[in-house]
């Protein structure tokens, strides 16, 4: 890693082109990034600060012709990858320069089989007889660690989980020992736990290959646990580059000082005082997905999933108790139950001495203003075709308020969760994500509710906004003492937003207390494995803010 | 709606198709100014070729002005395929809504009749239910409903499936809101615009259902229509070949264009389709 040798891959000045009539002229505006050999380069941004471009436009991937490298180089050996023909193009795809990308599962073939699909490697860029392209594919998932790789070769990507998918991208992408391997967040999509693994794997992998690894991420989490050098990027240019320590403990420029800033830190905010009131009780919830019959009754019997098994916790006044869990571990299907968006098949959902479980949907009605939920995704939560006012109002409307005072409350919420007054007539696609975040809160909001349930809030979005969000509901919280459910799967979020903790894994709640406790001190091998699994456990964010 | 026009106005075939489609309603519109008399009414010679004998498209066997015929023939056709193509959509949404919206048994027993009158041949059917009623305009209207809805109510219930769990309309439910509030004010609105394309598609087919039913002698037999001129046309093909060629340009014409407006309208509204110039 020394810098006087040549760099693998140098991209000089590049600035991608948008069509015209874009937000902005260059979606790359400038850049100058170096990657050395046996170096992890990690490029960290929001969304829209031109990483993912950046990374397309070395492997000549971008979406021609409306958007294409305007001025600049990518300097790769003898070649110019902005000017190279699409022939030699090809022959530097997947043997000198790979990518693996976010979502394995749309990256492979979903109708062949993982053998072929590595095979397909060999036979375009290898002379090689069969069989030793079958052993040589073998042995690429052997490297990267899959249990049984000959069953694996015969395997479709949809049998295969998320991780194991992953895996065998990142053997295809290897197969040819490529100078240098580009990953597009990689794990994002992935679950925490198999985050770390894979985050491992890479870099092994990396040392033993020597490859240059340009990862593209947006977690200040991942890059500390893997970049040698850091590259920062707004808006289409890069702000600042550095040595990871350099960048995540002392950062020079204002806008990396923000973003760190924004991470939330994984040491449990103070604990406060608890109330005696109990607002919500759930007793011995269960929920099963499945076992009905198609056709009828007389189809073949759905497979039974026990989403939900014997989940049981109270909420007190002014109090946030986080559900935290992995994909699949039925964290949103309890939001769901206590919404009674989802009709749970036995337990009591206990609010001011009323069991909502039985109620049927009249009866129910009443009591919906009392539990009110925020959901994840910030642009599937809003009708498209409804005004902001409208979507915020219709609550209150439904609930025989008279149109005025539901105007005028409606305004004063736009006023609490920060936005402009001026909303009140606009569409959602005129927001941003994090303004329809907010904009869902003071959905939420309008009926007065005792219980805010809020299914992974600000896992849609980028870390400032996210900070931001997380902020206002602390406010809410504190201003309207309401008592709040949070599910999420970050436990840095987590650390910050709750007072107290459930864990979920497959249905079942296998630890509960306070924050600052199941942090210190772990009791269940699941929650230690989660903790454990967190990226970038061993740098704190507060620090490298007090030392800038 | 500056931005639907000029969507649907980058389709040049669409904008052709539009102005074809204005020609002929205007016809439609003025046939009882320009042709008062009935068209079925002996106008003059028979078999008089285009030009001669005062008629601008020639007469038929029995002297009848096939001007005449093609201008009220045009009212017919846009009625007919208009008003079934209305029943149709209608008989389709509230189908289609009830089986994606609630699912299960509800989903089952419309869907599995839904495809039953889908395995029946379209024009065989509707030449049965027409035979069946009897010949007027109003059987001709019902059969070509009946025939049409199940491609609608599919389309529907596609649309409702993947909308009844997004979470705008969750947020719906947890304020308290009444299923058919849901699905009238918040579901219905986002899927007009498979809707209107596939009910713009759908008057062409309905046109040429009528044609094809007066064509065999199954229109009503007091109103003019294009098929029933290229039917009683047929036996004199090769001594008087504008009876059939003019309604048969105007059948083609109309067809084409519904259909070019069509495609425009899905350009110009369906948002996956907009990126592609």
């Amino acid at each position: 890693m020394t810098q006087s040798q040549n760099p693998l891959l140098d991209i000089c000045n590049l600035h991608v082109a948008l069509p015209a009539g874009s937000q902005r002229e260059f979606a790359v505006q400038d850049a100058s990034i170096r990657l050395h050999k046996n170096e992890i380069l990690c490029v960290v941004g929001e969304s829209g600060s031109g990483k993912s471009l950046t990374a397309r436009a070395v492997m000549g991937l971008l979406p021609k012709p409306h958007v294409r490298v305007a001025k600049g180089q990518i300097l790769f050996g003898g070649d110019d990858l902005a000017k190279v023909s699409d022939v030699r193009m090809r022959e530097i795809r997947g043997s000198e320069i790979s990518m693996i990308f976010q979502e394995p599962m749309t990256a492979l073939n979903p109708v062949m089989t993982i053998g072929r699909q590595i095979d397909e490697v060999f036979r375009f860029h290898r002379a090689m007889v069969a069989r030793d392209r079958r052993e040589k594919a073998i042995q690429l998932l052997d490297d990267v660690q899959l249990p049984d790789p000959r069953r694996i070769m015969d395997a479709h990507p949809h049998e295969l989980s998320g991780g194991q998918r992953q895996r065998a991208m990142i053997a295809m992408a290897l197969a040819l020992d490529p100078r240098i391997l580009i990953a597009d967040e990689p794990t994002t999509a992935l679950d925490v736990t198999t985050q770390a693994q894979i985050l491992k794997l890479i870099k092994d992998l990396q040392s033993s290959h020597n490859t240059g690894v340009l990862f593209i991420t947006h977690d200040f989490g991942v890059v500390a646990d893997i970049a040698d050098k850091v590259v920062v990027m707004q808006g289409g240019q890069v702000v600042e580059t550095g040595t990871a320590d350099e960048i995540l403990n002392r950062p020079q420029h204002s806008y990396t000082r923000a973003l760190i800033d924004a991470v939330p830190s994984l040491s449990p905010r103070a604990p406060r005082a608890r109330s005696d009131e109990v607002v919500l009780k759930v007793d011995h919830l269960d929920k099963v997905y499945g076992g009905g019959r198609a056709f009828f009754g007389l189809g073949r019997e759905a497979r039974k999933v026990h989403a939900v098994n014997d989940v049981s916790f109270e909420l007190r006044r002014g109090e946030t108790l986080g559900i935290v869990g992995e994909s699949g571990s039925g964290k949103s299907t309890v939001a769901r139950c206590i919404v009674r968006l989802i009709d749970a098949e036995s337990g009591t959902i206990l609010l001011e001495n009323t069991d909502l479980r039985p109620l049927g949907r009249a009866a129910l009605r009443p009591w919906r203003a009392k539990i009110q939920m925020v959901f994840q995704d910030p642009f599937a939560s809003l009708n498209p075709r409804r005004k902001v006012g409208t979507i915020i109002a219709q609550g209150m409307r439904l609930m025989g308020r008279p149109a005025e005072e539901a105007e005028s409350r409606t305004r004063e919420l736009l006023d609490i969760v920060g936005l402009d007054e001026r909303a009140f007539d606009r569409f959602p696609h005129e927001f941003s994500g994090g303004q329809r975040q907010r904009i869902g809160i003071a959905r939420a909001l309008a009926l007065d509710p005792e219980v805010l349930v809020a299914d992974e809030p600000v896992s849609a979005l980028d870390v400032s906004i996210q900070a931001q969000i997380l902020h206002l509901l602390d406010e809410i919280r504190e201003r309207m003492t309401l008592s709040m459910v949070f599910i999420t799967h970050d436990l840095r979020v987590a650390a910050q937003v709750c007072d107290r903790l459930a864990v979920m894994r497959h249905g079942k709640v296998v630890e509960a207390g306070s924050t600052g406790e199941i942090f210190a001190n772990p009791r269940h091998e699941y929650t230690r494995e989660l903790l454990g699994a967190v990226p970038g456990k061993h740098w704190d964010p507060r620090q490298a803010a007090l030392s800038a | 709606m500056t931005g639907f026009w000029g969507r649907f106005a980058r389709n040049r075939q669409a904008v052709l198709g539009l102005g074809i489609l204005a020609v002929v309603g205007l016809i439609a519109a003025t046939a009882h100014l320009f042709f008062p008399e009935d068209p079925f009414s002996l106008a003059g010679r028979s078999m008089s070729p285009p030009g001669a004998n005062g008629f601008l498209l020639g007469s038929d066997s029995l002297g009848r002005d096939v001007a005449a015929g093609i201008a009220h023939g045009a009212k017919t056709s846009l009625l007919i395929g208009l008003v079934a193509t209305i029943v149709a959509v209608c008989i389709g949404v509230i189908m289609g809504a009830l089986a994606g919206y609630y699912g299960g048994w509800i989903d089952d027993v419309l869907m599995r009749t839904t495809e039953m009158f889908q395995t029946i041949p379209s024009f065989i059917f509707a030449i049965l239910l027409v035979a069946i009623m009897k010949p007027s305009i109003e059987s001709i209207i019902i059969a070509i409903a009946v025939v049409s809805w199940p491609a609608v109510a599919r389309l529907v219930r596609g649309e409702f499936l993947s909308l009844r769990n997004r979470e705008f309309v969750q947020a719906c439910h947890t304020v308290g809101m009444s299923d058919v509030r849901i699905m009238l004010g918040e579901i219905l609105p986002n899927c007009l615009s498979p809707i209107i394309v596939i009910g713009s598609l759908m008057v062409a087919t309905a046109i040429l259902i009528e044609s094809g039913l007066a064509f065999l002698g199954l229109g009503d037999p007091n109103i003019m229509s294009w098929g029933f001129q290229i039917g009683a046309g047929r036996t004199l093909l090769r001594s008087a070949w504008w009876v059939c060629t003019f309604p048969g340009i105007a059948i083609l014409l109309t067809v084409l264009a519904i259909n070019l407006v069509g495609e425009g309208l899905n350009d110009a509204l369906n948002p996956r389709l907009r990126e592609r110039s």
